[in-house]
């Protein structure tokens, strides 16, 4: 009894940063409708920011004044980062607002690793709570129990600016309908701002609270990001007791979860998050999204055509160049274009799902990182052949996906690409803890193709039929009865039901064969390296999939693989440099602002306008 | 009070205003009358700037708003009361108020929430009732009560009769009279010619984003044929 008093105080006191972070994510997301991917970065900021404050103020004046401290200035990153990258892309399509918040995650993460260097920040101890507390004789820390009496009147407080100021009023409504508020005399742009500043600050006091619990390093942006999904979905968008209570959930089972069952930590929150969804789809305190009501919608889309003869030709030739590559190319040449294509059929599945079926998954990297890690794990404990690893490879990932997807599809918009989110964190957390069976941080190695494949230049065709095949295996479903229908789920769920399409079943078979074909190139990629490890399923891989569509431009059917090809040239020249994430960060804020359209849908307008006509051609 | 000369508005690629012209001045209530889809409701967005207008000018009380943002337009005295409603159904009846308040302007009534629920009786017993828990006549109230506390000198009404209780559309009807007895002028689109017939002083009438009509209430009752043709039975 005594120790699970213990253990629930603990997990209270962890429920604090978590709380926070995630309050600040649900406000910006209520009134912006922006998913701040950077909220993790802003929280790793503020960590870092406070723990620096601490090396100069001196005391328990000091320390606590360094956390607020923080909170205040990641608050005044947060409104720079509105005004100079989200501002111009407001009216921009709503996920171009989020590529334009993976760029901010880069430059931050390059930023603070250039200020603050790449070791691991020890947290200082807050003065006078050093010791413990002895609380039915279990110690508890004293900055535990401090932590669990502060959050609820940071709670109380910020329940009272959004229900009884004029301010919270304007919030709320804006959640509601922003274009209203404008139209009754309410500027939303310093709403926007202010409610950004205020979600960037409590993000900053999450990560300065927990410094003397977990310190600062520069993995804390992305690891904090899964958690925080959770905890809004669960608690449901905007509402702050639902965030309040998820938190708590989340943390105190985590609690238990190292007690009883180290090894299944993230898997325990994740089942929990599958019931309450099952039950509540919104949210324990959420209602149903209904983003697009109100003068959310973009232009229609242009409908996709079949490709010109022309552009045939163009596809014909540029097929032909790359199968005489091995005639002119070095082996290094041909090694880079392998990766090239595997990279593009990734991306290209990630379109087919994204742009045809309007579903935005923030975690396809689970099935090209799933599919890889099938291979790997086939070869590594079952001794089988390189051919049915590769078989079985994309069918592990295919079905992975239709297992994620049902779940997924049970949700819309936002919530959906939560929840991808957060199961693809789940995979790799799974391989990540599992060390046993997955090498954990070791990967797996020794993966290599038969003896007739394992030859660069053999390999390089072997990954030419399949990556190449594959894509226009997603081109032609895409003109396909299957395609169109997908397409009309899209555009309009209900209509598209009244005209007997299952909606459901489209959109879970297309998230299949996404998936499959990610694995796909997943399994191709295990094969040409040799090895695999867990970073290729993590959020960032995931990311770099969803840059290059949106780079490519999302309704443009050639943009997966224009986007591919640019972006992994890109990746390649960069990556030379020490601090290529800034630079990358930098080119992909600038594209969002400059380009809106991506680099193929910008090059068809550019075009057109060349022309002087309004109507271009299908690519 | 407000000029709009030669707008063309798009949604998109669908060319909805085509060179719409009209002119409402200072209290008087002008009725603006089309069928379904004939652009009216795209008129009045284009006005508050909702929609942007590609061509022509919008000019209110001698100031150009082509080009302006809907906050800017608002705090001009332009008050809009949108069609489909949209209430801030999570928020009180309160709160909603609270969401519309501006400060007092010179040569327009300061609206307080008590004179608002004196003009709406049903909703001061509503005060904290959420705005979905209303009833659609008492939401219509709401929106219109909601653009009153921006204490405009200037009303666009979007159909207000439309899907209402007859009960209620009558008091809508008293409400215009007396806001325009107060000085305050009126643009209101209608599909109901017996509404319009009602509260107004000028017609404009658009079929498709062309204007086909203007003149007064009376001249419009001497000729039937220009009603029948333009206008629902």
């Amino acid at each position: 009894m005594e120790f699970f008093v213990a253990q629930i105080l603990t997990g209270l006191a962890n429920a604090s940063s978590l709380f926070l972070v995630a309050c600040g994510l649900s406000l910006i997301f209520g009134v912006t409708r922006i998913v701040n991917f950077a909220h993790g970065s802003l929280y790793m900021l503020g960590a870092y920011i406070g723990y620096s404050l601490m090396q100069v103020l001196p005391g328990g004046v000091g320390f606590w004044g360094s956390i607020i401290l923080a909170g205040v200035a990641v608050g005044i990153i947060g409104v720079l980062i509105e005004m100079l990258v989200l501002r111009p892309v407001y009216r921009a399509p709503e996920l171009f607002q989020l590529v334009a918040t993976f760029g901010v995650i880069l430059v931050i993460q390059d930023l603070t690793l250039i200020i603050w260097g790449p070791e691991d920040l020890l947290g200082p101890r807050a003065p006078g709570l050093r010791g413990v507390f002895r609380i039915m004789g279990e110690p508890i820390p004293k900055y535990d129990i401090v932590l669990l009496v502060i959050t609820p009147f940071v709670a109380l407080g910020l329940w009272y600016l959004i229900t009884q100021t004029r301010l919270g009023v304007l919030v709320r409504a804006a959640t509601q309908d922003r274009e209203m508020v404008g139209a009754l005399g309410v500027n939303q742009v310093w709403l926007f701002t202010g409610v950004f500043a205020l979600g960037s600050a409590l993000a900053g006091l999450g990560g300065a609270l927990q410094l003397p619990k977990g310190g600062a390093d520069l993995l804390m942006d992305f690891n904090i990001l899964a958690p925080v999904f959770v905890v809004v979905v669960i608690g449901g968008m905007g509402s702050l007791p639902g965030a309040y209570l998820a938190a708590i959930i989340i943390s105190v089972l985590n609690v238990f979860g190292v007690t009883y069952l180290p090894q299944s930590t993230l898997v325990l929150m994740f089942i929990v998050m599958i019931v309450v969804l099952m039950i509540r789809p919104y949210g324990l305190f959420g209602r149903e999204e209904v983003a697009g009501e109100h003068g959310q919608v973009g232009e229609p889309e242009d409908p996709i055509k079949p490709a010109s003869s022309r552009a045939r030709l163009i596809i014909a030739l540029g097929i032909a160049a790359l199968a005489f590559l091995p005639l002119y190319g070095s082996s290094f040449s041909q090694v880079l274009a392998t990766d090239v294509m595997i990279f593009c059929l990734f991306a290209a599945s990630l379109h087919f799902l994204l742009g045809l079926g309007g579903l935005v998954s923030f975690g396809h990297a689970a099935y090209y990182g799933g599919g890889a890690y099938v291979a790997a794990l086939l070869v590594t404990h079952l001794n089988s052949s390189m051919e049915i690893a590769f078989m079985l490879a994309p069918i592990g990932a295919g079905l992975a996906a239709l297992a994620i997807g049902w779940v997924c599809l049970r949700l819309t918009g936002v919530y959906f690409a939560m929840l991808t989110l957060a199961f693809a964190q789940l995979l790799w957390s799974l391989v990540f803890q599992w060390g046993d069976v997955t090498g954990g941080d070791d990967g797996l190695v020794n993966i290599w193709p038969s003896d007739w494949l394992n030859e660069t230049t053999v390999y390089f065709y072997f990954t030419m039929l399949f990556a190449i095949g594959g894509i226009l295996v997603l081109r032609h479903i895409a003109h396909s009865p299957f395609g169109y229908a997908l397409r009309a789920a899209r555009d309009s769920k209900r209509q598209a039901e009244t005209m007997g399409i299952d909606t459901h079943k489209v959109q879970l078979l297309a998230f299949g064969f996404a998936g499959l074909m990610g694995g796909l190139a997943g399994a191709l990629f295990v094969f040409s390296k040799g090895s695999v490890f867990p970073n290729e399923l993590e959020i960032a891989r995931s990311f770099d999939a969803l840059i290059v569509v949106f780079l490519g431009g999302v309704k443009t059917l050639a943009g997966g693989v224009v986007g591919a090809g640019f972006f992994k040239g890109i990746e390649e020249t960069l990556t030379r440099f020490e601090y290529w994430r800034l630079v990358m960060g930098l080119l992909i804020i600038g594209v969002v602002i400059l380009a809106p359209n991506g680099i193929v849908g910008s090059l068809r307008k550019f075009v057109r306008r060349l022309r002087g006509v309004s109507e271009g051609e299908g690519a | 009070m407000l000029e709009v000369e030669r707008i063309n508005s798009f949604y998109g690629k669908a060319h909805v205003l085509r060179d719409l012209s009209l002119s409402v001045p200072k209290s008087n209530v002008v009725a603006l009358l089309g069928r379904n889809g004939a652009g009216k409701t795209t008129t009045l967005k284009s006005i508050m700037q909702l929609v942007r207008p590609t061509t022509g000018s919008i000019t209110f009380q001698g100031r150009s708003i082509a080009g302006s943002q809907p906050h800017k337009v608002a705090k001009l005295g332009l008050g809009y009361v949108p069609e489909e409603r949209r209430i801030f159904t999570d928020l009180t009846v309160a709160e909603n108020l609270l969401v519309g308040k501006q400060p007092p302007r010179e040569g327009a009534v300061t609206w307080s929430e008590d004179m608002l629920f004196d003009l709406f009786p049903n909703l001061a017993e509503r005060r904290n009732n959420r705005g979905k828990a209303l009833s659609g006549g008492e939401q219509q109230m709401l929106t219109i009560a909601r653009t009153l506390m921006g204490n405009p000198s200037f009303v666009l009404l979007d159909e207000p009769s439309e899907g209402v209780a007859p009960v209620i559309v009558e008091q809508m009807a008293r409400v215009i009279q007396q806001l325009k007895s107060e000085g305050l002028t009126v643009l209101l689109s209608e599909q109901n010619l017996h509404f319009a017939q009602a509260v107004a002083d000028l017609v404009v009438i658009i079929e498709s984003g062309v204007q086909v009509y203007n003149g007064t209430l009376a001249e419009l009752n001497s000729h039937p044929e220009i009603r029948d043709a333009y206008l629902a039975a």
